[in-house]
């Protein structure tokens, strides 16, 4: 047995977590946790692209696979990546050190539990992204939701209760149904491994009830319209650094789980469900931007913009075209830069200010010229400018969906105008214009540390965006399998038929 | 004769709890004295029913008493948690006076009813145990007699109790009537053809049963007891007399009513769902702690029953699993209650949880894995004891009962939120007293590190519990 690397990217943080529980906390202000907390995600972030780095791009099977018992036998604990999932660990990793960076900007009390709370999430959204089984993927899906929930209640802001209770509540009611359906498959196949679920495939008879009970986990997740209301509270009401958790990695949790599971175990029911899924996602693609457009607030319309991308992430995903399934996954990785981008550059004007109403702010070029740079490029990234990461995800997407349904993708392409309209927007009314409010002319421009973080988010942006090709090249043999075996199944599906 | 090795945990404990009135009538102050005996001989009995556990089915006395490996994995975490409520509740008792000799005697004669009653295999001998159990407990209920609430308590445990004991006896009678005999496997073997007269002594005895167990809808005494009983009682209350019920509810279920199982699993299915749903629903107004863990409770039992509701051997070990996994959340949870003590005063309301976290981080974290773990949330112990109850009832095809079920846990993690967000949440309040004694640390620390880290070795329980098998 070679050394259990996937695992010990998944203990790494809980080990962090546990070294900061006992570390002395000087004097109140707990610097040393701070760095043990950063040391230990630095530490990941390099162990995943060493990953990257080992990873084999060309095979399409599952590798670094760990295969342990378990629960008495009948569910072992397996993890593994393929070229899709080695993309979204490498992208939780990116994030946490960010995360922890942007830290001593928005949280004053009980830095130390925050830490905690961080480096226990990391551990569950890379266990989500790595394990091969459905048991061990529910059980990190949803071991994800306390550590959310505190971050949201004990550190967000006034509506935090409100907020975290909603947030709570709609995804456990979505993930209950998903464990009725996990417990289903291992009464229907006799297990509940995933590689042999993919060699086995699950009667058509069943797929359709089992992908709904899946859909309704990952909708509320994602989220889709009409279950979508729970993310703008989230966002608004959590501290800076859990929305850049939320919106960068816990959403994609959804949309990958669509991949691999949806498209993977039911491709019959994907079949049958795609006219749904499409309409769900123009639905949230304009409604939401419509909404978004007319957002007071600086989060609540970053978080309405959210639902509407990750609705072309789902419209892409159930195109089942090789570009449209690469192209959701781009879109989804271009999406965790951006937003956490985003939302970090919203908390370095509400720490200043202390409000995220957009009116309250205009002209902010004269006084900090450096953020309006780096805000603009974000911008840019989020409407999808050739050049950024934004644009190759969703010109892929759309080619997918021109491909299978003209109307579908037309309708699609309005949302990209509108997508345009409300950051262009945004940005003008907060950016740009005189400063009418004095206190604003105070304002510094940004600090080392957030040239940092910031810096940090748009490398990737641009990288990425003029050159694809690292990304592809990882997700490539791994969406063309599960296209294939997509395809084999629905074939073999109706030639039993007649 | 030589049978008598077999019993000797029942004789043992007998003669202790006769030796430890003779020592308590004959020295004065000798109540500490006899606490501390009587869970040293707890312990004496925990390891005499181990040792005898390897042993195989031995039916003893006219095959009217079984061991067997359900009947001494019961016992086993029976007198075990029995132990840790002794420990727990041993300040307790001395801060608000209960100090008295009866009550640890009280406890252990309780504890020999229950043991008959889950050694049993005769209708009179189950009633024996059932009876000698009851009637301790309601001494103990309304232990703290100068207070107006327990002694109501009491009472009305003893009113309703009385009730359903005496449906139960009439479902016994009519079960002899009709089936002739009062051995269960007697039983079994003479009711193979339907008859009106065996369905109605089925349906007074599991009535009589639910109400020992608190299921809906004979849950009514629940709330008031636990509220009104002392909170060491109210732990034994949650916790021991639950044990002995289901491993009874098994028993008969599958003894001698097993060729009925079209008859009862209907009933069974009922009273699981409806107490699922009202144990979620009606906790979420409560203000009392003990209240609302006893709302808790009632919802939990209902997903014990949902497992037995399957007719199928991994159904039962799913609920004896789920009861070995909520007793240990129940244990910490009543752990944490009895932290929360300022100026020899107990504080038992919801309010006083008020920002807890900021003054006992500790206390708060393991409430707050006790808390998750109860709604059933993973990686914690109480998801998987509702995993493998799931497990089971999918496997069946009850669909609607698993969906219903997970449901209710939505509804009910609000509750278990709600207590965490005054927690976490809220603004602090007055500090409470940090030192404690050790039997409550030891407790809580083995409890809560038992629910945390049950994910790492989930095979430990249910490699034990999948010997037990009755089908």
């Amino acid at each position: 047995m070679n050394f259990p690397i996937l695992s010990s990217l998944i203990l790494l943080p809980t080990i962090g977590a546990l070294f900061i529980l006992f570390t002395k906390s000087s004097s109140g202000k707990y610097q040393s946790s701070k760095y043990v907390a950063l040391f230990i995600s630095l530490a990941n972030f390099l162990l995943s692209l060493y990953l990257w780095y080992v990873f084999d791009k060309n095979s399409v099977d599952f590798q670094f696979v760990e295969n342990r018992e378990w629960l008495s036998g009948f569910i072992n604990y397996k993890v593994g990546i393929d070229g899709i999932s080695i993309l979204f660990v490498i992208l939780t990793t990116f994030i946490t050190p960010i995360c922890i960076i942007s830290v001593n900007a928005t949280i004053t009390n009980r830095l130390k539990d925050f830490l905690i709370a961080i480096l226990i999430m990391e551990t569950f959204m890379i266990g989500v992204f790595c394990s091969l089984d459905l048991v061990v993927f529910y059980l990190f899906f949803e071991a994800g939701l306390i550590p959310m929930f505190l971050i949201i209640g004990i550190w967000g802001g006034e509506r935090r209760v409100y907020s975290a209770f909603k947030f709570f509540l709609y995804t456990l009611l979505g993930s209950v149904l998903m464990l009725v359906a996990i417990i289903s498959i291992y009464w229907i196949t006799g297990t509940t491994d995933v590689e042999k679920l993919y060699e086995l495939g699950i009667k058509a008879e069943y797929q359709n009830l089992l992908w709904l009970a899946f859909f309704s986990s990952f909708a509320v997740k994602t989220p889709m319209w009409p279950v979508h209301t729970w993310l703008p509270d989230a966002h608004v009401e959590a501290p800076t650094v859990g929305s850049v958790l939320l919106a960068a990695i816990l959403l994609k949790m959804a949309g990958y789980g669509f991949i691999r599971f949806s498209l993977g175990l039911f491709p019959i029911a994907s079949e049958n469900f795609t006219m749904l899924v499409y309409i769900l996602s123009l639905i949230a693609i304009i409604y939401t931007s419509l909404v978004a457009l007319m957002q007071e607030d600086m989060k609540k319309l970053i978080a309405y913009s959210s639902v509407a991308h990750m609705g072309f992430v789902t419209l892409g995903i159930f195109t089942m075209t090789q570009q449209g399934i690469e192209g959701g996954i781009f879109q989804m990785i271009s999406h965790g830069l951006v937003s956490a981008a985003l939302f970090l550059s919203v908390g370095v004007v509400y720490e200043r200010h202390h409000t995220r109403l957009i009116n309250k702010y205009g002209g902010l070029v004269s006084v900090m010229p450096r953020y309006a740079i780096v805000f603009m490029i974000f911008t840019l990234g989020a409407l999808g400018l050739p050049g950024t990461t934004g644009f190759i995800g969703e010109f892929l997407i759309l080619m997918g969906a021109f491909e299978k349904n003209i109307l579908v993708a037309m309708i699609a392409s309005l949302g990209v105008i509108l997508g345009a309209a409300y950051m262009l927007w945004l940005f003008k009314r907060v950016v740009f214009g005189k400063i009418n409010n004095q206190e604003l002319k105070s304002m510094k421009d940004l600090k080392t540390y957030e040239i940092i973080t910031l810096s940090a988010l748009v490398i990737p942006i641009l990288f990425f965006g003029f050159y694809p090709e690292p990304l592809m090249n990882s997700i490539e043999a791994s969406v063309e399998n599960t296209l294939n075996m997509y395809n084999f199944d629905l074939i073999n599906n109706l030639a039993s038929k007649d | 004769m030589e049978n008598f090795q077999y019993i000797l945990p029942e004789i043992f404990i007998s003669v202790s709890i006769m030796l430890f009135l003779l020592v308590g009538v004959f020295k004065k102050n000798s109540a500490g004295l006899i606490y501390n005996l009587s869970n040293i001989s707890l312990v004496i009995l925990l390891a005499l029913i181990i040792n005898l556990s390897s042993l195989d089915t031995i039916y003893l006395f006219n095959e009217s008493y079984l061991i067997d490996n359900l009947s001494n994995y019961m016992k086993i975490i029976l007198v075990g948690s029995g132990i840790f409520v002794m420990l727990t509740g041993s300040k307790y008792i001395q801060v608000i006076n209960l100090n008295k000799i009866e009550y640890p005697i009280l406890i252990l004669s309780s504890i020999l009813g229950m043991m008959i009653m889950i050694s049993s295999n005769d209708l009179i001998v189950f009633y024996m145990g059932l009876e000698l159990q009851s009637l301790a407990l309601y001494v103990l209920a309304s232990f703290n007699r100068d207070n107006l609430l327990s002694t109501e308590s009491g009472l009305k445990y003893f009113v309703l109790s009385a009730l359903s004991s005496g449906l139960l006896l009439y479902g016994c009678s009519l079960t002899y009537g009709f089936s002739e005999s009062t051995n269960f496997d007697q039983i079994l073997i003479n009711s193979t053809e339907f008859n009106y007269g065996t369905t109605f002594g089925i349906v007074f005895i599991l009535v009589g049963l639910a109400f020992k167990i608190s299921a809906v809808p004979f849950h009514m005494w629940a709330p008031d007891v636990y509220q009104g009983s002392p909170t060491s009682v109210t732990l034994f209350f949650a916790i021991l007399p639950k044990i002995a019920a289901l491993s009874v509810f098994i028993k008969f279920l599958y003894t001698p009513f097993a060729n009925m199982n079209d008859q009862w699993q209907t009933i069974i299915v009922f009273i699981s769902i409806a107490s699922m749903i009202f144990g979620a629903v009606a906790a979420i107004g409560q203000k009392n702690l003990k209240r609302l863990i006893a709302y808790s409770s009632i919802s939990h039992m209902g997903y014990a029953l949902a497992g037995l509701a399957t007719v199928s051997n991994q159904g039962i070990q799913s609920s004896i699993t789920y009861i070995s996994i909520y007793l240990v959340m129940n244990l910490a949870f009543f752990s944490c209650l009895f932290m929360l003590k300022r100026n020899d005063k107990y504080y038992e309301n919801i309010e006083d949880l008020s920002g807890l976290s900021k003054k006992h981080p500790i206390l708060s974290f393991s409430l707050l894995i006790v808390l998750f773990s109860l709604a059933g949330i993973p990686p914690l112990a109480g998801f998987f004891a509702k995993f493998y109850v799931f497990l089971a009832v999918i496997e069946q095809s009850m669909y609607f009962l698993a969906i219903v079920g997970l449901l209710a846990t939505v509804v009910a993690a609000f509750y278990y939120l709600r207590i965490i967000k005054i927690i976490y949440f809220d603004p602090e309040k007055e500090e409470y007293e940090t030192s404690h004694n050790l039997g409550l640390k030891i407790t809580l620390a083995i409890s809560t590190i038992f629910i945390l880290a049950y994910f790492i070795y989930p095979s430990g329980i249910t490699e034990i519990v999948s010997k037990i098998t009755m089908i």
